[in-house]
């Protein structure tokens, strides 16, 4: 098989997965997981033969695998659908195809198969557990998600959009993808709809995200009408980026290239929750975990990126735009983990770490570290995937716990809850913690610490000393906060009951955790710089690899002693002071950084509330439907009403019923009736009458003819 | 040879005492035999045109024949009809006759 088909049939195993279990295996479960992961693994099959054939090819940044197919016409030309690989995709999609396959099989174990169905579940509900008699006594054991097909149907439709969009070569099809997304995230936080604020979250996910999207289609349609195309390969050309960079917008100032980049970047803003659309990612927590990992790393958020990435050759020819992606992304980094350090739920502060790093990534492309993003994006993609799933089986253990004690009002991801559950789940502590290790770029052997060196140092490199100093401070208090999440849910004594009966979860969990933390570690390597520490070891792999993407290969930076030892100095005092603080706490009263300021994240959803939900329900509310419809259309609704019934029945009496009805209608029936009557008494029924009138008629006939014809 | 309208008249004269039978006479054979006179009295004159007009034309001929045919059919048809009536209504008097009167 060529490896331009072989992308063509990247995307499609899940799809095809998605259709099959809602169409024809969503009875049997262990028939859904068996086509979802089979799909999954399929896709993944494809994308490391893809990723292994594009390192064999020399210069695949100027000749990548492509190939599209005209799909709708538009006047003379075409819009095109097709796939690409240059190095940025084949490493995206490296990471992308391990994470998801991961994240379907910890899935299978999330949502305890093998386990008989609860006592009182109902779909749209999480598991509630299930009563079982074994030796004679009873005891609660966890139960089978009642809606497992569902699921992994939703999944399945979220990988196709994230892999659609990975391989497409054109912002349309990366487009629909992207949207396909959209809807997937709105679908699987929302899958436990009995919960009110699992559907109030899936709302807000879609709304926030959809003000995003509309700003992008505006941004693809303007690059459109000023370019003709979509394709990346045929917008990066020299004429046509040149050209995009001298033609004024008109807005702002901007030239068009910089107006279409600032429109692409808001719907990245959307997607990736940077500043100030952030507000939806915390809540999508509300979804089942490996629907966080699934967002918070594999796909949606990192879609968000992959596309400023992708669209970098347009963004950089603004310097205003620039400006404003580099200080969206440090703002977000540095705001989003003070927030982290003051949450309580273990998934919260993922999120909110999760937004704090894309703003890294942000923040580096803004600064023009094109590389050094794409690197933080898949290290990050993989730590981020691990820390979700690992959080989810200590999630996981502690409902075990809960089921145990029977104690359901112990919240079992409140972190004040844990405690020292290293010794009860060790294979989840070893593995988050190095996914946490990666998170805070603790030094040398974790990939976390590479990539985030690495944008320090372009920061520092290209002279954005206040870009620098902010990351540093982000990256201090993301070691900080990692290491109190560390040392409240694993270290120390267990706080409460639930946790002393936590338990390791099934190997379907714990299998794509150690293989996630092999890659959390690893992956850091092939990006090591040349010259480190004044080494010289051989050029990174990565930069040639993922730099040869761009027309300009980026020059591999000095090196630097600054950026390393503050990175190291970050990282290192951030774990320490995290578990300095930490390591006598045992309830949130005793937590200095329980702020009610960064506790209610600035208080942004209720400010959002005040802006724009208040109004926008005053507006249906009030405005639209008691003013406008109530007061004004209702009303002339209830003159012209009343006025057409009036007329109606004014024709009815004056028209119909006597001229139509009487006169017309009856009046006919009527003469013909008297007609009838009196003609019958012609039938006689005597033969020799009738011929008589037959020879009378013929004769009087035969008269008229000859009188007015002949004569 | 006598002329033409000799047997025209014959013809005419024949036709009106039929027709006559056909609307006095009661007794519904009697109206049978008036039609035949009329069936006769049209073929007296298909004949003579024929005879006076161009002889190798057959059609005048092979027209009386056809009316002969149609006369016989329709003169048995009629007195069945006539003695199909009689057994049920015990007359044959056309005015008796009336079923179909309003």
């Amino acid at each position: 098989m060529t490896t331009e088909t072989l992308i063509w049939l990247i995307p499609l195993p899940p799809v095809l997965a998605f259709f099959l279990i809602v169409l024809f295996t969503n009875k049997s479960k262990a028939l859904i997981h068996t086509v979802a992961v089979g799909a999954a693994l399929l896709s993944w099959l494809g994308s490391i033969i893809v990723f292994v054939r594009a390192l064999g090819v020399e210069h695949l940044g100027e000749h990548p695998f492509e190939s599209s197919i005209n799909w709708l016409p538009t006047g003379d030309t075409w819009l095109k659908v097709g796939v690409l690989v240059d190095p940025l995709t084949a490493a995206v999609l490296f990471f992308v195809a391990w994470t998801v396959l991961m994240i379907f099989l910890y899935s299978v174990g999330y949502h305890n198969f093998g386990q008989p169905a609860g006592d009182h579940d109902h779909a749209g509900l999480p598991p509630h557990g299930a009563t079982v008699e074994e030796h004679g006594h009873k005891h609660v054991v966890p139960s089978i998600e009642p809606m497992y097909s569902r699921f992994f149907a939703f999944i399945g439709l979220f990988a196709f959009g994230m892999f659609t969009l990975v391989v497409s070569d054109n912002l349309l099809t990366l487009f629909v993808g992207w949207e396909i997304m959209g809807l997937c995230s709105y679908l699987l936080i929302g899958f436990w709809y009995g919960k009110p604020s699992a559907r109030n979250a899936a709302v807000k996910a879609f709304m926030t995200t959809r003000v995003g999207d509309v700003f992008m289609l505006l941004g693809i349609a303007y690059l459109y009408s000023a370019t003709g195309t979509l394709s990346f390969r045929e917008i990066f050309t020299e004429e046509i980026l040149h050209t995009l960079a001298t033609v004024p917008s008109g807005v702002l100032g901007l030239s068009a290239a910089g107006l279409i980049g600032l429109l692409l970047f808001i719907g990245t803003v959307g997607k990736s929750a940077q500043f100030p659309l952030h507000v939806w990612l915390p809540d999508a927590m509300e979804g089942p975990t490996p629907v966080s990992a699934m967002i918070h790393a594999a796909t949606m958020v990192s879609a968000g990126v992959y596309m400023v990435i992708r669209m970098f050759p347009i963004i950089s020819l603004d310097e205003k735009t620039m400006a404003i992606v580099a200080f969206v992304g440090a703002f977000t980094a540095l705001f989003a983990a003070t927030i982290a350090v003051a949450q309580n739920d273990i998934k919260r502060v993922l999120a909110y770490s999760t937004i704090s790093q894309l703003g890294f990534m942000i923040a580096a492309l803004g600064i023009g570290a094109y590389v050094a993003a794409v690197f933080h994006l898949i290290t990050h993609a993989f730590f981020k995937a691990l820390l979700f799933l690992g959080s989810g089986s200590v999630i996981h253990g502690m409902e075990h716990g809960v089921l145990h004690t029977g104690n359901h009002k112990v919240d079992p991801q409140d972190m004040f809850n844990m405690g020292g559950l290293r010794k009860k789940m060790p294979i989840t502590f070893w593995t988050f913690l190095i996914g946490g290790f990666a998170l805070s770029g603790f030094p040398i052997i974790t990939a976390g610490f590479w990539s985030k060196d690495e944008i320090l140092a372009d920061a520092f490199g290209h002279d954005h000393i206040f870009i620098f100093a902010t990351l540093a401070i982000a990256a201090f208090m993301t070691a900080f906060y990692t290491m109190r999440q560390i040392t409240l849910t694993f270290l120390g004594e267990p706080r409460t009951k639930e946790a002393e009966h936590a338990q390791e979860t099934p190997w379907t969990m714990t299998t794509p955790l150690v293989i996630l933390s092999f890659f959390a570690m690893t992956y850091g390597w092939v990006g090591i710089p040349e010259d480190f520490m004044g080494l010289h070891l051989r050029p990174s792999w990565f930069h040639e690899f993922v730099g040869s993407t761009l027309a300009e290969h980026p020059e591999a930076l000095a090196f630097n002693w600054i950026p390393l030892l503050t990175s190291l100095v970050v990282a290192l005092g951030g774990l320490f002071v995290g578990w300095l603080v930490y390591r006598n706490i045992n309830s949130p009263s005793e937590d200095k950084l329980q702020i009610g300021f960064l506790k209610n994240k600035y208080y942004f959803d209720e400010i959002y509330d005040y802006i724009f939900v208040k109004p926008a329900i005053w507006f249906s509310e009030v405005l639209v439907s008691q003013w406008m419809d109530k007061g004004f259309i209702d009303v002339i609704l209830h003159i012209f009403g009343p006025a057409t019934q009036g007329l109606g029945a004014f024709i009815r009496n004056k028209f119909d019923l006597p001229v139509i009805n009487r006169f017309f209608g009856d009046g006919s029936a009527d003469v013909t009736y008297w007609f009838g009557g009196k003609l019958r008494a012609v039938q006689t029924g005597r033969i020799q009458q009738y011929l008589m009138f037959a020879l009378v008629i013929f004769i009087a006939v035969g008269a008229a003819l000859y009188f007015f014809l002949l004569a | 040879m006598v002329p033409l309208s000799w047997y025209l008249i014959l013809s005419a004269a024949l036709f009106s005492v039929g027709l006559f039978g056909v609307l006095s006479r009661r007794n519904a054979v009697a109206i049978l035999l008036g039609i035949e006179l009329m069936l006769n009295s049209v073929n007296i004159n298909l004949v003579a045109f024929w005879r006076y007009g161009n002889v190798m034309h057959m059609a005048g001929q092979v027209f009386a024949i056809i009316v002969f045919a149609v006369a016989a059919a329709e003169v048995s048809v009629g007195l069945a009809l006539v003695i199909s009536v009689y057994r049920r209504r015990n007359t044959v008097i056309a005015d008796e006759i009336d079923l179909m009167k309003w």
